[in-house]
């Protein structure tokens, strides 16, 4: 497991580094109901903090991944794995490397973009940060972002001042890279 | 395949699983399972008065037989009432497989009468908890629940069937095997660890082994002998791990923790290496997790790898089941090695420790006492007699004062600390080895919680003696009022309700009052001759404190004594 620091600024856009130490959990989990609630409720019963869940399908018709991400310490994110591990619904744990990891978050942000300037201001942060717009009326703007965590918050850090409205954030999905499985 | 309803194949299915008894009561959201049990060949049913006994049951006769005991509730207040006792099971690793009913498939979510998300309730407190949506489900989820109960870290089971799947009728095929890919409850311990762990063993002065619940849990009583006597190591137990060990053994020393024997607390102190066998480090055992153990090498064996580093971080970890890491440890010791004899000054500080503080520690000087009652009760009973407790002073009094001389003949509520645990869990036991005597060891506020067993143990005739040691008291609470609240009482008194050798009576039971040790001696005797129960109500002073006493939030070390 490696633990990131990162010292690059807010405004950077650097999409392999995030600005904390972050530990990213992959879980193959049963594909059945209530594999979420369990997971959830182990959580909060064992007073672990995570910062983010995402849970979908997988290669295998009856497995879903789970991806989460935690800034605990290191005793804590070996209990958490332990935990984990002992859910009869899941298979498998693994903490990631983040190194040899490709990680991803999409976001959508509403903005205020009630003036011709800032319309300009914001389409042009989205081209350098590569995000679309999805949508453009008189008063507001929707982007849509995809990158590590990171990213997201210094795109967010810098269109703040427009305005955000709303804002949705799908949490971490990763897998590591090349044949690591 | 045979075709049968669903309620039909659970009844078959525990059947197929050796399930002799089941204690259970019915309602509305299980009648088919009632009906089906009507035809039972070998399944007898116990009825409860409520259903927290009925898990308290279950659990007491799992604890004797190490395989899961069986409870049935219906749906919703049935269900809700089992949990204390499947939460009492889980806290204590004991194996069981509670089954409810539920309300039909289409009737759930839609707060229904006698409607709970049962499922939801027991996540926290169950291995696993199963609801069958179609009748064909049911024999393989019971075997996969017994299985999961019983194997690894033992733990309790919930099954919530809907009302129409009990009532379904399908084609049912009972497996003989089945695979949970996401659990793996066997490992094999590392033999490299193991190495490790006779490494520090041999080079260690003053060693100590700490036994836990997982001794008793996986019967490892014998291998654990072996290794304390081949190295001369002494044996503190955790109060879960009381009965682990012969506490007659010249290498004994007894329970450790909050009212754990003093000579045990002292001695773990100065030991220089712990070998934690099936342990936990729990904070009733070890006090605060950061001071205990400092300077100590520290070797953990368990067979659950989350407790590993969970409470404390240790040297060595051995993973897997007790009872065979135990035995290879064992085999992996040199022969060669020079044994110690009593003279090894780590053996003899044992005896001066023990020596000292039973010189030091006096008795009240009452002719009945807990001590008194307790050491007359133990002298009285054959070795082979099985204990529980129920919570409170009495617990830790019987902690202190009545050893257990058969290894796994003692059972208690020690980790969620359950009131009322103790009578119906000593009426499970009976049913388990009806051939023993068996005692509660109880006090007059836990038994009132679930003395209405008393009609179990009359009607299903399996007669125990109830050792009531009566403060009219919630002796503990008042004990911590009076030592951390400047004897502000509050909520403490029971006033001398009821008269229980007159509740005894009106059960069926035999209840006699005691005033004198010849009373009681004689009481004793009546109990373990008596065709029915019998409640021995043993009057003690109020204000007896058990000592010795470790304040919550402190370390072994600031032990009070009471001397």
């Amino acid at each position: 497991m490696s633990k990131f620091m990162s010292t690059t600024s807010d405004t950077t856009i650097n999409e392999e580094k995030i600005s904390r130490p972050l530990y990213i959990l992959s879980a193959l989990v049963e594909d059945k109901p209530g594999v979420l609630f369990r997971v959830t409720n182990l959580f909060r019963a064992r007073n672990f903090n995570i910062e983010s869940i995402t849970v979908g399908s997988t290669e295998q018709v009856d497995l879903s991944r789970m991806t989460i991400t935690t800034k605990s310490d290191e005793k804590t994110l070996d209990q958490l794995v332990k935990q984990l591990r002992k859910l009869i619904d899941v298979v498998e744990v693994k903490v990631l490397d983040t190194d040899k990891t490709v990680y991803r978050e999409l976001a959508l942000i509403k903005m205020k973009a009630d003036t011709p300037t800032s319309r300009m201001d914001i389409t042009s942060f989205a081209s350098i940060f590569r995000a679309n717009i999805l949508d453009i009326g008189k008063e507001t703007i929707i982007v849509e972002l995809t990158g590590t965590p990171d990213k997201i918050d210094a795109f967010k850090n810098l269109v703040d001042h427009y305005g955000i409205t709303q804002l949705a954030r799908t949490g971490v999905s990763a897998l590591p890279r090349g044949t690591e499985v | 395949m045979v075709e049968m309803t669903g309620a039909k194949a659970l009844i078959c299915a525990l059947e197929k699983e050796g399930v002799e008894v089941v204690f259970g009561l019915p309602g509305g959201a299980n009648l088919p399972i009632y009906d089906a049990l009507v035809d039972a060949s070998i399944l007898r049913h116990i009825l409860v008065r409520h259903e927290q006994s009925a898990a308290h049951m279950a659990d007491g006769y799992a604890r004797i037989k190490r395989k899961a005991g069986v409870c049935f509730a219906t749906s919703g207040p049935g269900a809700t009432n089992l949990i204390t006792g499947i939460a009492t099971a889980y806290a204590d690793s004991s194996p069981m497989v509670a089954v409810t009913g539920q309300v039909p498939l289409a009737m759930i979510g839609k707060d229904a009468f006698q409607e709970t998300d049962i499922i939801g309730v027991a996540n926290p407190c169950t291995k696993y908890a199963f609801q069958p949506r179609t009748a064909n489900e049911i024999p393989e989820t019971v075997k996969k629940s017994f299985y999961i109960a019983e194997s690894g870290r033992p733990g309790p089971v919930l099954i919530d069937i809907p009302k129409d799947v009990q009532q379904e009728k399908a084609d049912m095929d009972f497996p003989e095997l089945i695979k949970i890919r996401g659990y793996n409850p066997i490992i094999e311990a590392d033999l490299s660890y193991i190495g490790k762990a006779v490494e520090i063993l041999l080079k260690a002065e003053r060693p100590i082994i700490m036994a836990g619940g997982g001794v008793i849990l996986s019967g490892a009583f014998s291998e654990l002998q072996a290794l304390s006597e081949l190295l001369m190591i002494p044996v503190v137990t955790t109060f879960k791990g009381k009965g682990a060990f012969s506490e007659n053994h010249p290498l004994a020393v007894g329970p450790i923790g909050m009212h754990g024997h003093a000579e045990a607390n002292k001695i773990i102190l100065e030991a220089d290496c712990i070998v934690a066998v099936g342990a936990r480090f729990s904070d009733r055992s070890v006090g605060r997790f950061e001071e205990f153990g400092k300077g100590m090498s520290i070797i953990h064996m368990d067979v659950d790898p989350a407790e590993i580093g969970k409470n404390k971080s240790v040297d060595v970890a051995v993973i897997g089941d007790v009872k065979s890491s135990l035995r290879t440890l064992v085999k992996m010791i040199p022969r060669n090695i020079v044994k110690k004899d009593a003279n090894d000054p780590w053996l003899k500080r044992r005896k001066e420790l023990i020596d000292y503080y039973a010189e030091t520690i006096k008795d009240y000087s009452r002719d009945i006492t807990a001590k008194k009652a307790l050491k007359k009760l133990r002298e009285l009973l054959p070795t082979s007699a099985i204990a529980t407790t129920e919570v409170g002073q009495c617990q830790m009094w019987a902690s202190l004062h009545f050893d257990v001389i058969s290894p796994g003949t003692f059972f208690s509520s020690t980790g969620l600390g359950t009131m009322g645990f103790g009578f119906p869990a000593s009426i499970g036991a009976k049913a388990a080895r009806p051939q023993v005597p068996v005692v509660d060891i109880a006090g007059d506020g836990s038994f009132n919680m679930t003395e209405n067993s008393l009609a179990v143990s009359v009607i299903d005739n399996l007669p125990v003696i109830v050792f009531l040691m009566n403060n009219y008291m919630l002796g503990m609470v008042a004990q911590w009022q009076r030592t951390f609240y400047n004897r502000r009482y509050m909520g403490v008194h029971q006033n001398r309700c009821p008269d229980y050798s007159k509740i005894a009576e009106a059960y069926g039971a035999q209840g006699i009052r005691v005033q004198s040790s010849e009373e009681l001696e004689k009481a004793i005797r009546l109990g373990l001759k008596s065709e029915v129960a019998t409640v021995i109500d043993i009057p003690i002073d109020p204000e007896e404190d058990v000592y010795p006493f470790v304040a919550p939030g402190t370390g072994l070390k600031d032990m009070i004594t009471g001397a």
